[in-house]
């Protein structure tokens, strides 16, 4: 899976948790809350869409690297290539 | 001197009923015998019979609230906005602190349980996948609660369980509330979201309470020989209240003064209905309204369409109307909606409000064979009746664990 691949994933969930959010230019670098409304009950939806959805476990330790895509997608790929995606 | 409280009136209504979205629609298709039930699938059950609201809720809450919250807060959010917006009050200009909301409801968090555990049943019952939005959205309060954050009331804003009682009980409590000072501006009435749990459709067919029929406009027909049983529905009716003298100070329009009213109790079977409390409870509103019962112009039934539960309050009806009142019609909307549950009390009122102003009766339809049981005099069978005048509407609603409400709403009069 490549990074970009492992960023679309994300904007697929943020999709559904965030309806009303323009999701066509979110900047990779730039913190998701930061250029999104989302609040702590959205990042439980992503963390929880992940694990229904893709059966990756993110521990409570680890939330501060799904801040932006960019460290989403450092934080994730590795995870769906140990689950051989 | 005796202490005189403050009167206490109607002066918006806003509601979704299976037939209707705002009262001018709702009215018109009472009058015109149009039924709001359909069919509905359900889950582990197939298609059953129901009264379904098909409202907008996207007209007042972004997609993400309508994903957050409940279907009883959506329902609860549109009922409270279009009744604020009725009312005609400049909102903003209220204290946020002084506004109350009051919302009746017969049950809340059986649609949303079961749908965490129809969720999780996918991920063989692992509860790591159990929604975190679940308690929030299962608290007793939640409609009221997403009303407040809606429309950042600051106030008291709770629900009030009370079975199928619970639409009065939400105007009688904030009628309350008013009297006592403790609330300037009061939101209240009814919501049910119940067709959205199997539980109480299955509970019902357990109970042998569940209507059928081919057609479902005529499976809802209470006080007709062939009915047999409830028609599960979802809707709401919320009010704006004020005490008078507010209302006039800003020239609201007024739809009805709360004329009195009773809430009372069985205490003798947890389903069972109890005519004689029933009988009571009548008598009761009617004295706090200092109304006699051929005072009464309208009288909205309970009867819910179960063999039993008609005649018996039929039976408590005749106790206090006898055959001497003959100003004093008597109609049913379950009939056209099914029964809105924690909505019922509050959507039956809304229904005959307009009547103070057109005298016109909305009838009970379905009614192709009366029950002699089920006879009442003044009874309004399938066509709308002209009457001669309609200034009292007497509300009955009651429910399981032998609640029973009364409401009297009488014609504003200076």
């Amino acid at each position: 899976m490549t990074h970009d691949e492992c960023k679309q994933l994300v904007v697929d969930i943020i999709a559904d948790v965030a309806p009303d959010e323009d999701i066509t230019n979110i900047k990779p670098d730039v913190r998701l809350r930061d250029q999104l409304e989302l609040d702590s009950m959205d990042f439980l939806d992503i963390v929880m869409e992940l694990r229904k959805r893709h059966n990756i476990e993110v521990p409570e330790a680890d939330y501060p690297e799904l801040a932006s895509l960019d460290s989403c997608a450092n934080y994730l790929t590795p995870k769906f290539e140990a689950l051989g995606k | 001197m005796t202490f005189q409280p403050p009167r206490i009136v109607i002066t918006g209504i806003g509601l979704t009923a299976p037939n209707g979205n705002t009262l001018a629609e709702y009215r018109a298709n009472l009058l015109a015998g149009v039924s709001g039930v359909q069919s509905f699938d359900v889950r582990y059950m197939g298609k059953l019979l129901a009264g379904v609201c098909d409202f907008d809720p996207l007209k007042y809450q972004k997609r993400k609230e309508v994903r957050v919250g409940t279907r009883a807060g959506s329902i609860s959010i549109y009922c409270a906005r279009e009744a604020v917006t009725h009312s005609g009050v400049d909102f903003d200009s209220l204290e946020k602190d002084r506004i109350g909301i009051y919302i009746g409801t017969t049950e809340h968090g059986n649609v949303e349980t079961e749908n965490e555990i129809y969720a999780i049943s996918k991920f063989d019952y692992d509860t790591k996948f159990w929604s975190h939005y679940h308690n929030p959205r299962t608290v007793a309060n939640n409609p009221a609660g997403e009303v407040s954050l809606s429309l950042g009331v600051t106030g008291p804003a709770y629900a009030i369980g009370a079975a199928c009682a619970a639409g009065n009980l939400g105007l009688i409590h904030a009628a309350q509330m008013l009297r006592l000072g403790e609330v300037d501006f009061a939101i209240c009435g009814g919501v049910s979201e119940s067709i959205h749990t199997f539980g109480i459709f299955a509970g019902f067919k357990s109970q042998g309470a569940l209507a059928t029929h081919k057609d479902p406009t005529k499976a809802s027909r209470p006080f007709d020989l062939a009915r047999n049983g409830i028609v599960v529905s979802e809707g709401g009716a919320l009010y704006t209240l004020e005490r008078l003298e507010d209302a006039q100070k800003r020239g609201a329009t007024i739809y009805g003064e709360i004329a009195g009213y009773c809430v009372n109790s069985d205490a003798s079977d947890y389903v069972l209905p109890n005519p004689t409390r029933q009988a009571e409870c009548v008598r009761k509103a009617l004295k706090s309204a200092q109304l006699a019962a051929s005072d009464i112009h309208i009288v909205n039934t309970h009867a819910t369409a179960t063999p039993q539960g008609d005649i018996q309050e039929c039976g408590a009806l005749r106790d206090v109307f006898g055959e001497g009142c003959p100003d004093t019609s008597v109609n049913n909307t379950k009939s056209f909606i099914g029964h809105a549950m924690g909505a019922a009390g509050a959507l039956e009122l809304a229904g005959n409000l307009p009547s103070f102003e057109d005298r016109m009766v909305h009838p009970t339809i379905n009614v192709d064979d009366l029950d002699p049981q089920c006879a009442l005099p003044g009874l309004v069978l399938n066509q709308p009746r002209k009457v001669a005048k309609v200034d009292t509407i007497l509300n009955n609603s009651f429910g399981m664990l032998g609640i029973n409400s009364t409401l009297i709403v009488k014609r504003f009069a200076p």
